[in-house]
């Protein structure tokens, strides 16, 4: 007769994969279903929750905290203008291809501030931000500034008709949020996610058991600098328009995305997920009061930070004992 | 040349402004290892407070200090044992988030308050002053300022090695279990070296607004700044942190003498590079 048995799905995993799965076949359809607004905020919700998982990666998993990945966000940015207007490459190409040079540069960045620890580790990456700003501010073709918007010939590669166009831009950022939800979950999964999860639970325990730390932060940092880099010159794409201000803000790209990792719960799959669409319930609510809602947003991070460490969906978690991302191990005896 | 020294002259004086940012996040990290991502939104609020209290008092900024300090300091203790001491542990999280969660909510109360505005604080005679030192023309308020941070960091400097409050600070600071043991209340000695901190930050505010016009988005800049200098002069040293003021400074305005535009990135480069060069930075405290 079996003894016990090991697994890491359980019913709910299953039932939330089909769910999931379901859902994601409605999603893909919303072109043809959704109206014109309901597409672009689809679309930067998306966008929005593909950040929150990378930096979830990198501060949840990996200990890295940062505060400084609006450097990445506004690289891709400027990259997708730069080679699409100067390179005359196609937009979704140069995208990629911005992804592909944030990770080169983001290797002597990390060399760089890897030498800063903890909190120091992230307001040094502030300063990066910082210098790519005041860098991309400096290169006048590209507007210097004061930015610059993306040609009419350039748009219209994505579809000669404006429905045509949303839609593309509407599939590309939920393509993107289903690639780096599949991508993070499979990383998390695998021989890496366990080294993960164990610098994770203890650095020190970690590296007694001959996990390379500095070198699976550097991969780590790497790859969520490489996609960051794509999900912000798709946000760009959707707004057709990038200034250095915007496309390196902090609050925007940064203190948003902290606050949705917070509050859905770091550390989890399932964290930003609740995470991102709490902040959008959040603020179409309270959309109108402007500054209000800002500070409500601040208010509600430090409360779920000193009163429910794990978010929202740790006290779910805690709860119900549920997991739909199958990532831990449970035994499993005859009687369950 | 004399346009060169007298750039150099300019950047030691920006330095002293510096070094009165950094001092705050210094003392607060050295105490009790807390990196207060607010620190430059607390300083652009001293600039406010001081402001509001020049407007309705009538009276000069340097007076409006002996309001804006002991206010400053009374937040800086209520915020300490409120919420800041809930968040002191071995994970670096809940600290960063919540100084992060009180930016943003002093970011945009005071944009609530006093709209987007850039305001200025008018120091009168001062402001516009100069002295001629051997062909460099000085203002006299930068050296006012200068002065003044040399004054705090050598009170700072006293208060932390001379005085049994110093002896607190760097009990707790060394062990905070065993200088509990001791018989000091830890939650209070954190508390008053909050307080101590943000009655620098008023000084530090109020010069900023006297020295140039703020509006209440500018706060992470002066975070950025006091920091570098922080880093530049080495962790825990507080004389190297006016060094750091000073080096970044003199790069600010060499950089802004080859090209205004370059002024703010001359000076993260030069963090960079002594970061790059000397990781610990230039004078670290030596280790006991």
């Amino acid at each position: 007769m079996s003894g016990p048995t090991v697994s890491r799905s359980t019913r709910a995993s299953r039932v939330a994969m089909i769910i999931g799965f379901v859902g994601l076949i409605v999603l893909i359809a919303a072109p043809w279903w959704a109206g014109r607004a309901d597409l672009r905020l689809m679309g930067e919700i998306y966008l929005y929750l593909s950040l929150a998982c990378l930096w979830n990666l990198m501060a949840g998993y990996a200990g890295l905290v940062s505060v400084g990945q609006q450097a990445y966000v506004g690289f891709g940015g400027y990259m997708l203008f730069a080679l699409s207007i100067f390179g005359g490459l196609n937009p979704v190409v140069a995208i990629l291809l911005g992804g592909v040079l944030a990770a080169i540069i983001s290797v002597p960045v990390a060399a760089l501030m890897f030498r800063l620890k903890g909190a120091y580790f992230a307001i040094g990456t502030w300063v990066m931000a910082e210098v790519f700003r005041l860098s991309f501010a400096q290169i006048q073709p590209l507007g210097g500034g004061s930015g610059t918007s993306l040609p009419v010939a350039i748009v219209k590669e994505l579809g000669a008709k404006k429905a045509a166009r949303e839609a593309t831009s509407y599939w590309l950022a939920l393509g993107a949020a289903v690639a780096v939800l599949l991508a993070v979950y499979l990383l998390l999964r695998s021989r890496r996610g366990l080294a993960l999860t164990a610098i994770r639970d203890s650095e020190v325990a970690a590296s007694g058991l001959g996990i390379d730390i500095w070198r699976t932060k550097l991969e780590v940092y790497v790859v969520t600098s490489a996609f960051t880099a794509i999900i912000g010159g798709l946000i760009f794409l959707q707004k057709l328009r990038i200034s250095p201000d915007a496309a390196f803000s902090v609050n925007d790209w940064t203190a948003f995305v902290i606050f949705i990792v917070v509050i859905g719960g770091i550390g989890t799959l399932e964290g930003p997920i609740i995470g991102t669409l709490l902040f959008f319930a959040l603020r179409e609510v309270l959309a109108d009061f402007g500054t209000i809602y800002l500070m409500v947003l601040g208010a509600v991070a430090i409360v779920v930070m000193l009163k429910a460490p794990k978010g929202v969906w740790g006290l779910i978690r805690e709860r119900f004992d549920l997991e739909l991302f199958p990532l831990s191990y449970r035994v499993r005896t005859k009687d369950d | 040349m004399i346009e060169w020294s007298g750039a150099i002259v300019q950047g030691v004086l920006l330095g002293g402004l510096y070094a009165l940012f950094a001092a705050g996040l210094s003392l607060i990290f050295g105490v009790m290892r807390l990196v207060n991502i607010a620190h430059g939104d607390l300083i652009i609020l001293a600039a406010y407070l001081g402001l509001s209290t020049t407007v309705m008092l009538g009276v000069h900024p340097f007076v409006a200090l002996l309001i804006v300090m002991p206010v400053m300091a009374g937040i800086g203790y209520v915020l300490q044992r409120g919420v800041l001491n809930r968040t002191l542990g071995p994970d670096i999280l809940p600290p960063l988030l919540v100084t992060f969660g009180l930016s943003v909510i002093i970011q945009n109360a005071l944009l609530e308050t006093y709209t987007a505005d850039p305001r200025k604080l008018s120091g009168g005679a001062i402001d516009t002053a100069s002295l001629d030192l051997g062909g460099i023309t000085v203002g006299v308020l930068p050296l006012v300022t200068f002065g003044i941070a040399v004054a705090v960091i050598a009170g700072l400097q006293f208060v932390f090695y001379r005085t049994a409050l110093g002896r607190g600070f760097r009990a707790v600071s060394d062990n905070q279990d065993i200088a509990q043991l001791m018989g000091l209340n830890k939650a209070h000695v954190f508390g008053v070296a909050m307080a101590l901190a943000l009655a620098v930050v008023a000084i530090a505010g109020v010069l900023l607004g006297m020295r140039t016009s703020f509006d209440p988005a500018i706060g992470g800049g002066r975070l950025i700044f006091g920091f570098e200098a922080v880093i530049i002069g080495g962790l825990g040293n507080l004389w190297g942190t006016l060094a750091g003021g000073v080096i970044l400074g003199v790069a600010q305005t060499i950089g802004a003498k080859i090209d205004p535009g370059f002024q703010i990135l001359a000076g993260h480069i030069a963090f960079l590079v002594v970061l790059a060069v000397r990781p610990n930075g230039l004078f670290p405290r030596v280790a006991h």
